[in-house]
């Protein structure tokens, strides 16, 4: 990464967890991870981002992890396509639903209130303003306010995180620890 | 139906008011965009509306100019929470235009 401290300066907690995801993964940490427990008394999302991704949603957890990996694509953040492009494939058990939503939103086999959905945070990350007929689009597809409200809590998450992981330079030389990763979002979660 | 608001105020509180090793006028600033002196401004400008083209020479910028790694990372921190902090507040007031049918 490009902040060496992101890398080597956690406390000693931090480093050994490290080790334990070393013995018991068998995959070096992701930088993700190395995020998220540096100095977590500053800087902890992880929180909010459970919430958005595992809190209770009339969205799927798949269908989260795809908002994820799409609003990743269209900020264009590598680290996190692969990540949540994995966990997404895993959540629906259909690697060929996500892969077809990235390349190809209008096309994708998904539910009409999900592309509306993805439409609307693609917007929304590429312009970073939607004006009120662009909501009202979503609301005709059959989309509840509710949900899309749930949607934007997860761009949040992620117009987050892709700032991050490019300006930080996450890794993505090691694509069996971004899958290894993938299992344990979608068993765990994000806190 | 999950429920962001109070840990994004916590989140945005923390990287704003709690300890940190940059001040808190220019995490602030950060946070912000706006206001900020050269070479931080066209940093956290890019930072804000294109990460994905930031360079270890933006990061080497920083450093020749005085700037520590955790001040680096704390300014990075508030700069993307503050970007998507106008996307999502944004959003959700075109949501609520929606429903008001304005």
């Amino acid at each position: 990464m490009r902040l060496a401290i992101l890398d080597h300066g956690h406390g000693i907690r931090a480093k050994a967890m490290f080790a334990l995801i070393r013995v018991f993964s068998g995959h070096p940490v992701v930088d993700a991870v190395k995020l998220a427990l540096y100095r977590p008394s500053f800087y902890r999302a992880g929180g909010l981002t459970h919430e958005a991704m595992r809190g209770p949603s009339e969205w799927s957890v798949a269908d989260r992890e795809l908002m994820a990996a799409y609003v990743s694509k269209v900020n264009e953040t590598e680290f996190c396509i692969a990540a949540h492009t994995a966990t997404s494939a895993l959540a629906y058990d259909d690697g060929a639903k996500v892969s077809a939503t990235l390349a190809d939103l209008e096309t994708a086999p998904i539910p009409e209130p999900l592309r509306a959905t993805l439409r609307m945070l693609g917007k929304l990350a590429r312009e970073n303003h939607l004006e009120a007929d662009d909501m009202r689009r979503v609301l005709a597809s059959g989309v509840s306010a509710q949900q899309i409200r749930d949607a934007l809590a997860v761009a949040f998450a992620f117009n987050v995180t892709d700032r991050l992981a490019d300006v930080f330079g996450f890794s993505v030389d090691d694509r069996a620890a971004i899958s290894a990763g993938a299992k344990y979002l979608l068993a765990r979660g994000y806190r | 139906m999950s429920d962001i608001s109070s840990l994004h105020r916590s989140l945005v509180a923390g990287v704003l008011e709690g300890e940190g090793r940059a001040s808190p006028a220019i995490r602030r600033a950060a946070f912000d965009n706006e206001g900020l002196e050269e070479p931080l401004g066209q940093f956290v400008e890019k930072v804000a509306h294109n990460a994905r083209l930031v360079t270890d020479a933006d990061i080497g910028t920083l450093k020749k100019d005085g700037l520590s790694e955790d001040q680096i990372f704390e300014i990075v921190v508030c700069a993307a929470i503050g970007q998507a902090t106008r996307q999502y507040e944004n959003a959700l007031a075109a949501l609520t235009a929606a429903a008001e049918g304005s």
